[in-house]
């Protein structure tokens, strides 16, 4: 008997997002588009305003998100990231983040999603000689990824940035983006992903103790003792802070609410 | 491989020539130009103009997700239109099984047995259903390759937006339509409404010009770009795609040429329609469709040419696509196997070119050869078509007698890797010469 796509508890998939999208109850609705106003009166894009994001405070060694039993919309805006880093280079491709074979997990099935966390980052090299996510484990130790340029090149998988949202990855500091990627992290929310002024990557190392001042736009290592300026986050922002394309679409008017 | 001298001489590649958009202080200011890209846009959201860099809603003209990322699509929409929505319009969403097909992996199968129920639960008018897998031939809907299939089967329109859930839908853009890759979440959205959020890319200009000596095949043309500009040189950007080159290519060499967009980092490639567009689309399509072009006074952000006639057959070594080096000085290179199929080298034409290599050289191949066909038609060709040249060979009588393995089931195979059963899926390191990217 095929199994179809099923959805028990949508809240406990979505308290593991980034940006809490907030648990809707299905609409017995159609879905006809009616749109309240002409796309060419879109709202111009404002720049970030970090109070308005609906994010849990990150603690250091972020367990397993999918535990946490707290509901989306209770959860205190959050400013800031904290905790280890784990760097890694240039050109991080999505068979790396997320190796073609475990694409047969659907990122919609909860017990999935947690599957695909925990194959977050398998593909990397053995240079990487310290591991994303130790044998048997679900989630990472290092809630923040610093990388360099074109990070998520390659394939559209979105199975990539929810790979490391799953794991417990908060935010990304990279150098650039590959494009497919950063619209994938910025459409579900599962990360946050950053741009750097500069290589970042080269002055890191996994394991240093961060964090990221969003409201500032600043990356803290404290482990060096170095600042870092973070460029701001740009046409994103809106669809970040509203908590995804679907929750953005709704504040617009775009989708009934 | 090849039996023709070449040219030994430096490739033409012009240094780019970055234009600047016009300035807005000309005295009695004309209206500026806009790119096909972004007059594919102004018209999909119901604009006169626009520009690079402005974030519009499209209206989408065809949706396309495989059984891939088709799963988790489909639990998306469901989350968020709800379990009894329904899609926006049944004929323009197209759902091709392709990926990881021909495999007794249990979740792989459950997932096109998925997207069969979702297909009829919406009544989508166009799914490519597989349900024997042991004899792909049983299965009269069964298509293979996303990008060929949906070319194939007449989805691919001048003026269009198509999206899908494959990197290398930008393949479809070779018809002179705006075709990218996107995620679950936002096929999703499309899947309800119909729509999309996207900002305008700005436009790099490529100017391939030269008769395409008989060495050379888009996919040399598209290594030479790539390894020029990186893995990211394209990002965010449109590559469009013109010349005299490019007038002569036909549409699976021009399909060739865009899919790789991705590879350069691409938001989408594109190739102006023209007579071999139309006559390709002759009979496979009964939807209307109006071509656009660029106009003359179009803003690109560099423009590059090309003198076709001085370049020579090409690779990307490992570990990447921009890792370009002449094929002539990779000869000596030990291989372990060779594989011949995908998107990007699996068409008909792909395998023709293949043939009269082989049929020239005479030799048996002396490391294995898998030929993996894109789509059901392709594996017919190479079992009908004559081979020019070959005194009425086809390609699977010339491969059979160089001692390649016999054409597989037509899918994406081993080029994505996949389950570890997967049809000459490379399971221990090895040194493998693709014949896609």
């Amino acid at each position: 008997m095929a199994a179809t796509a099923s959805l028990p508890n949508p809240t406990t998939f979505s308290s593991s997002s980034l940006t809490r999208r907030h648990h809707r109850q299905p609409s017995p609705s159609t879905t006809t588009f009616t749109p309240t106003k002409q796309p060419s009166s879109f709202k111009p894009l404002i720049s970030l305003s970090p109070t308005l994001i609906r994010h849990a405070s990150v603690i250091p060694y972020v367990t397993n998100p999918t535990s946490s039993s707290s509901s989306p919309s209770s959860s205190p805006p959050a400013t800031s990231f904290h905790g280890h880093c784990y760097v890694v280079r240039d050109n991080i491709d999505t068979d790396q983040i997320i190796p073609a074979e475990y694409l047969t997990l659907v990122p919609s099935k909860p017990d999935e999603y947690k599957k695909l966390g925990s194959y977050a980052l398998i593909g990397l090299p053995e240079s990487y000689t310290t591991r994303f996510i130790e044998p048997g484990q679900y989630s990472t130790k290092y809630p923040i990824i610093i990388a360099g340029d074109n990070f998520g090149c390659g394939s559209s998988r979105e199975h990539a940035p929810v790979a490391l949202g799953a794991a417990g990855v908060v935010a990304v500091v990279a150098e650039s983006y590959a494009r497919i990627f950063f619209r994938n992290s910025v459409a579900t929310g599962e990360i946050y992903p950053l741009e750097s002024e500069v290589r970042v990557c080269d002055e890191c190392r996994t394991g240093d103790v961060v964090t990221i001042e969003l409201g500032e736009s600043r990356l803290v290592n404290h482990t060096t003792g170095k600042e870092y300026k973070l460029k701001p986050i740009g046409d994103a922002g809106p669809v970040i802070e509203a908590g995804g394309i679907f929750a953005y679409a709704r504040k617009a008017g775009m989708i009934p609410a | 491989m090849a039996t023709s001298s070449f040219i030994s001489s430096q490739p033409s590649f012009h240094i780019p020539i970055p234009k600047q958009n016009k300035p807005s202080t000309k005295i009695m200011a004309v209206k500026t130009g806009m790119t096909m890209t972004e007059k594919i846009f102004a018209r999909a959201s119901e604009r006169t103009k626009l520009s690079p860099g402005e974030n519009v809603w499209v209206n989408v003209d065809v949706l396309m997700t495989h059984d891939v990322c088709g799963p988790g699509v489909i639990g998306v929409f469901k989350k968020e239109f709800g379990d009894d929505a329904k899609v926006w319009d049944r004929e323009k969403v197209v759902i091709i099984p392709d990926h990881y097909i021909f495999t007794s992996d249990e979740r792989a199968n459950r997932n096109v047995d998925i997207i069969r129920d979702f297909s009829n639960e919406q009544n989508i008018k166009y799914f490519y259903d597989i349900t024997d897998r042991s004899n792909f031939k049983a299965n009269p809907d069964y298509k293979g390759v996303c990008h060929i299939a949906l070319a194939q089967e007449g989805h691919c329109r001048p003026g269009e937006i198509l999206v899908g859930t494959d990197s290398h839908t930008c393949t479809a853009g070779a018809f002179g339509q705006f075709a990218t890759g996107i995620g679950n979440t936002d096929a999703g959205f499309v899947l309800g409404t119909g729509k999309l959020l996207l900002k305008v890319p700005p436009t790099l200009r490529f100017v391939l010009d030269g008769e395409m000596p008989d060495y050379l095949l888009a996919k040399d043309l598209i290594l030479q770009i790539i390894g020029e500009i990186s893995v990211s040189g394209a990002t965010y950007k449109a590559m469009e795609f013109v010349g005299t080159t490019i007038e002569s290519l036909s549409m699976e060499e021009r399909m060739t040429l865009c899919n790789m967009a991705i590879e350069a980092g691409g938001k989408n490639g594109i190739v102006p329609a023209d007579a071999t567009t139309f006559k390709y689309l002759e009979g496979k399509t009964s939807l209307s469709h109006e071509p656009v072009y660029s106009d003359a006074q179009a803003g690109y952000v560099a423009e590059y040419r090309i003198d076709v006639t001085k370049l020579e057959p090409l690779v990307a070594k490992p570990n990447s696509p921009d890792n370009r080096g002449l094929a002539r000085e990779c000869k000596d290179v030990k291989l372990d196997r060779v594989y011949i199929g995908s998107c990007t080298g699996g068409k008909t034409e792909d395998f023709l070119a293949a043939a009269r290599v082989l049929l020239a050289s005479g030799d048996k191949v002396k490391v294995p050869t898998y030929i993996v066909p894109a789509t059901q038609k392709v594996w017919m060709d190479l079992y009908t078509l004559p081979v020019p040249g070959s005194g009425g060979k086809t390609c699977s009588q010339i491969f059979e007698q160089a001692g390649c393995n016999s054409p597989n089931s037509p899918s994406c195979g081993a080029c994505m890797g996949g389950p570890l059963d997967t049809y000459a899926r490379m399971n221990e390191p090895q040194a493998s010469l693709l014949v896609n990217y």
